[in-house]
């Protein structure tokens, strides 16, 4: 696997493995984070995998750059080329998909020329890849959604969106894991808690899982804790 | 060990005070900041002084303006920014340890040098940890601070703090260590990151431009206004932000990513301002003049090691860190 490093901080260097937003790529960053955390997980303070890429955070008191790079590089010289799909963990999460929680989704149905049921029926037959958790505590990127149903972000962000809201930009999906503002198309909503500051760990997915989401009608949504309020400012 | 809940009563919280560890490690993977004191050398005196380890939770306090009541004997320090400080309303020194008596109020007016305070109790709080083991107070995300909720302190909470045997004889830090917050400012900067997407004439302009900090800046981030930076790169695919990260928008307008900074982002980075330098830029008003000069990374890794090292060994007052 080729790589290289870059200087980001004083006790920070990220590891770079391409620059493009690809499932395979991404497969490869994520069995080389995992190599990464279980040989050097003592060493280091931080390990932050994303899309093509693991920055690592080491302790300058107990650690010098030299001696860092040289592990990495025995590390990682020992990982397979390509590794297998299925290797990583599979979450499935239950959605209402359903205008009331998707304000959107008629918007995307009518950009696309497809039905509502439609962008439902291709969002979820999709199985999706944790490229990166950012943005807030939790939110997970998930890729990659069919290029037939990718949307923008909106042009002004709702000040508004409820925990559980799923949503599209461009062709990524994600979950809004706490209230917050935001500008994704949102096209259903998750009962499932996404991230929990008393669970450990707090966020419910991680780079490198893959995604299924399940759709459920609003009688199985709402037994399962799910909420209909409509805080989110249309 | 603790005073039954008793200890520190907010009155005043003042425009915003934050209880601040060293901050977390560990948990940037899930999407969680890191936090942590603004000025770790202000930060780092406060705990040392009243014989507190590295690590010891303190009051952030930011612009000034706190009030609050000893319910137990606490031996209290408060350095920082330059401000009046008042024990039932006679004059105190900053930057020295103070006794407080059950029932002694202690007053912050308005830093007139400086923006951060720091209030150190020996012994320090007892609380509930929060992610990644750590005290460290996250607004943006809710989470963290004395309920774990991530909200600034306010009127009626009270901090219970650790029994502690002996308090010790009064101690403070000589004149000349102290830090000139009005000093000129120019910060180091360690290049790196997509340094090569940006031009030559681009860097030039960096080095020589004169910033100015605006008063956008919070504990995100320290938003810059000056010649604007060209560079060759548009959005990049996201990924991590490490602190001190100089981080150029589409503007051109710096931004230099502190504390609080989001995980990831997408923005090109031409390399990060040390953390000596943050500890000074934090006490700096919004309006103030900034510069950059670039430091080797071994130079800036010394500089590091030497603080750390002072603050994080057991034997007090060693020798100056190099304090400023």
């Amino acid at each position: 696997m080729l790589w290289r490093y870059e200087i980001s901080g004083i006790d920070t260097i990220t590891l770079y493995w391409g620059e493009r937003i690809d499932t395979a790529l991404a497969r490869r960053v994520h069995c080389a984070a995992q190599a990464l955390q279980t040989h050097l997980g003592e060493r280091l303070l931080d390990v932050v995998p994303s899309y093509a890429s693991i920055m690592l955070r080491y302790d300058l008191l107990q650690d010098d750059l030299a001696s860092l790079l040289e592990s990495v590089r025995h590390i990682l010289s020992d990982l397979p080329e390509n590794p297998l799909d299925h290797a990583s963990e599979l979450v499935e999460l239950p959605v209402f998909y359903h205008p009331r929680v998707g304000p959107d989704l008629e918007r995307i149905a009518r950009h696309a020329g497809l039905s509502v049921d439609d962008v439902i029926a291709l969002h979820a037959e999709q199985t999706y890849h944790v490229f990166a958790i950012g943005f807030a505590p939790g939110f997970a990127y998930l890729g990659e959604v069919s290029s037939r149903i990718a949307m923008p972000r909106l042009a002004t962000p709702r000040p508004h969106v409820p925990a559980g809201s799923l949503g599209i930009a461009d062709r990524q999906t994600a979950i809004y894991p706490l209230d917050s503002p935001g500008g994704w198309n949102l096209i259903g909503r998750t009962p499932v808690n996404m991230f929990d500051v008393n669970r450990e760990p707090s966020s419910l997915l991680r780079v490198g899982q893959r995604v299924r989401f399940r759709p459920v009608e609003q009688d199985e949504y709402l037994a399962l804790g799910g909420q209909l309020s409509t805080r989110q400012d249309q | 060990m603790s005073t039954d809940g008793k200890g520190l009563r907010i009155i005043k919280p003042g425009f915003l005070t934050l209880l601040q560890d060293a901050g977390r490690s560990g948990v940037m993977h899930q999407g969680l900041a890191c936090g942590g004191p603004m000025d770790r050398h202000a930060w780092a005196w406060a705990n040392r002084l009243v014989g507190n380890p590295w690590n010891t939770t303190t009051l952030e306090i930011s612009f000034g303006g706190l009030e609050c009541v000893a319910d137990v004997p606490l031996q209290i320090c408060v350095t920082g920014a330059r401000l009046p400080l008042a024990l039932n309303g006679r004059p105190q020194p900053l930057w020295s340890t103070l006794q407080l008596n059950p029932g002694d109020c202690l007053t912050l007016g308005h830093p007139t040098s400086g923006v951060r305070s720091y209030l150190s109790v020996q012994g320090g709080f007892v609380l509930e940890s929060g992610p990644g083991g750590s005290h460290a107070t996250l607004v943006r995300e809710g989470t963290g601070g004395l309920k774990g909720d991530g909200r600034p302190l306010q009127a009626g909470d009270c901090l219970p703090c650790r029994k502690t045997a002996d308090q010790g004889a009064q101690r403070q830090i000589p004149d000349q260590w102290l830090p000139d917050y009005d000093a000129e400012l120019v910060l180091d900067v360690i290049l790196g990151a997509q340094v090569d997407r940006f031009p030559a004439t681009s860097l030039d302009c960096f080095f020589r431009g004169l910033y100015r900090l605006t008063p956008q800046s919070d504990r995100m981030g320290a938003r810059l206004s000056g010649p604007a930076l060209a560079h060759n790169a548009n959005q990049l695919i996201s990924e991590g932000i490490s602190l001190g990260a100089v981080q150029i928008p589409p503007d051109g307008q710096p931004i230099i990513l502190l504390q609080d900074r989001q995980t990831i982002g997408g923005y090109p980075k031409l390399g990060a301002v040390t953390p000596r330098s943050l500890d000074a830029l934090a006490q700096r008003m919004p309006g103030r003049d900034i510069r950059f000069r670039s430091i080797a990374l071994y130079e800036a890794q010394l500089q590091e090691t030497r603080f750390l090292g002072f603050f994080q060994s057991s034997a007090p007052f060693k020798g100056n860190p190099h304090t400023g």
